[in-house]
């Protein structure tokens, strides 16, 4: 392609980026952005660029709220108080938790699935918050995959270090289940490899894609209720009332996404955790 | 999308941040506090669990010794009893003993005190048959003027006053 070719090409992306943002007067997408704060654009470490960005910002938020939270409750107090025993019901749960996938050997996984589960929880539940009332913009960092694949990334890796270290080359029996018939063994073996391999992907993408899902469905239904507010009061009373009062349904389910897939990701996390610590 | 979009631009940034504040997460967090708070309740669970089983030995300690006292309680009843009936009967045996001496020194002085009166009786009877035969005798000398032998009237008079 010449020169020409590409700037036309290029010059083509900008006309119609331009168009698309002149009609859509709510863009969905907007919402999940990355933008550089604090004049921190050129921050970088041997050419990488690490800006503090709006996303790094949230996760600092959540990091900085949940510190304060378990904080509160850790008093000590041997009659706990609502703080405390708020703290004390999420270390039991997450406790229960490993208990039931993992077994007694689970217990030392507790302040890892402990911080994984309250982070993305505290990260999906201040990503909801409606500051935009007052002129913020929350920021969902679980919303994207650059951030939900590093912590895929991190469980997968804790489990391929516990399995191998604890199992050694036996970690690979986990890929042919007892009973497998000896014809069977080779494409088990690589059905089993491939389910195994995807699951860094799946835990990944399962968090990006329930969070970002609801919150493009939540904006969605707002430009509803915008424009057809903007077009004429018979539009806003067809279209606009009924998406305002589904919004505010989808915003309770959006409430319980985002424990669940705290949940679902804290608790894959334990079942595959439990493959590299028992076997099967 | 700008998860895709910005992907080549702010992936660096975006892992280097979630490293960072998920890193301090899982080592203030998660290693420094989670164990402190699992620890409290661990030992409150073991202060609940003791208490249980010491509440569990004073129950039956109280049981026991609430047999035991039963059973003191019991014997020093039945003692009791015995003490009570053997001084009812102490008490029986003095109180005829006591009677009986008191009817028998009653009985002797009704005796005496019958004797006097029989004796009162018989020296008033005497007396009036004495004053009976002087007056017969004092009346028949005068009226008859006759002296009559003592003897004589007296038997009469104690006829007399015998028969009325």
């Amino acid at each position: 392609m010449t020169q020409r070719g590409v700037n036309r090409a290029l010059s083509f992306i900008g006309d119609r980026e331009i168009r698309v943002a002149a009609e859509a007067k709510v863009d969905p997408m907007h919402q999940f952005s990355i933008q550089p704060l604090f004049g921190s654009d050129g921050w970088n470490i041997a050419g990488y660029n690490i800006a503090f960005t709006n996303s790094a910002l949230w996760m600092a938020i959540a990091t900085v709220a949940l510190l304060i939270f378990v904080a509160g409750g850790a008093k000590r107090q041997l009659v706990p108080g609502r703080w405390q025993m708020a703290v004390e019901t999420f270390t039991g749960f997450v406790d229960g938790m490993l208990a039931a996938n993992v077994g007694p050997n689970g217990k030392k996984y507790v302040p890892y699935i402990f911080s994984l589960f309250m982070f993305i929880l505290f990260a999906n539940f201040l990503g909801l918050l409606p500051l935009g009332v007052i002129g913020l913009h929350p920021f969902t960092f679980t919303s994207h995959f650059s951030a939900t694949g590093v912590l895929s990334i991190l469980s997968f890796s804790i489990v391929l270090i516990v399995g191998f270290v604890k199992h050694k080359l036996h970690f690979f029996s986990l890929f042919v289940p007892h009973g497998t018939p000896a014809v069977m063994v080779v494409p088990i073996f690589f059905v089993e490899l491939i389910s195994f391999l995807v699951r860094p992907f799946s835990l990944g993408l399962r968090l990006f894609v329930a969070m970002m899902a609801g919150h493009v469905l939540l904006e969605v239904l707002s430009s509803f209720v915008i424009s057809s507010g903007n077009a004429n009061i018979a539009l806003f009373a067809i279209a606009g009332l009924p998406s305002f009062v589904l919004m505010v349904g989808i915003c309770a389910l959006e409430l319980l996404v985002a424990g669940i897939q705290a949940y679902v990701f804290a608790l894959l996390t334990c079942v595959y955790l439990n493959d590299a610590e028992n076997l099967h | 999308m700008p998860q895709i979009e910005q992907l080549a631009a702010t992936y660096s940034s975006q892992i280097f941040w979630l490293l960072v504040f998920f890193g301090f997460t899982f080592f203030v967090v998660g290693r420094g506090m989670v164990p402190k708070v699992m620890d409290t309740v661990a030992q409150r669970d073991k202060q609940i669990s003791d208490d249980l089983i010491a509440a569990e030995r004073a129950r039956k300690q109280a049981n026991e010794e609430e047999e035991a006292w039963r059973v003191r309680e019991n014997t020093n009843r039945a003692e009791a009893q015995a003490l009570i009936a053997e001084a009812r009967t102490k008490a029986a045996a003095a109180t005829e003993q006591r009677l009986a001496a008191a009817q028998s020194v009653i009985d002797t002085k009704l005796a005496e005190a019958e004797d006097r009166i029989a004796e009162a009786r018989n020296s008033a009877a005497a007396e009036i048959e004495d004053v009976a035969a002087d007056a017969t005798r004092d009346i028949v000398s005068r009226i008859a003027g006759l002296s009559l032998d003592d003897a004589a009237v007296r038997s009469t008079v104690k006829e007399n006053l015998v028969h009325g």
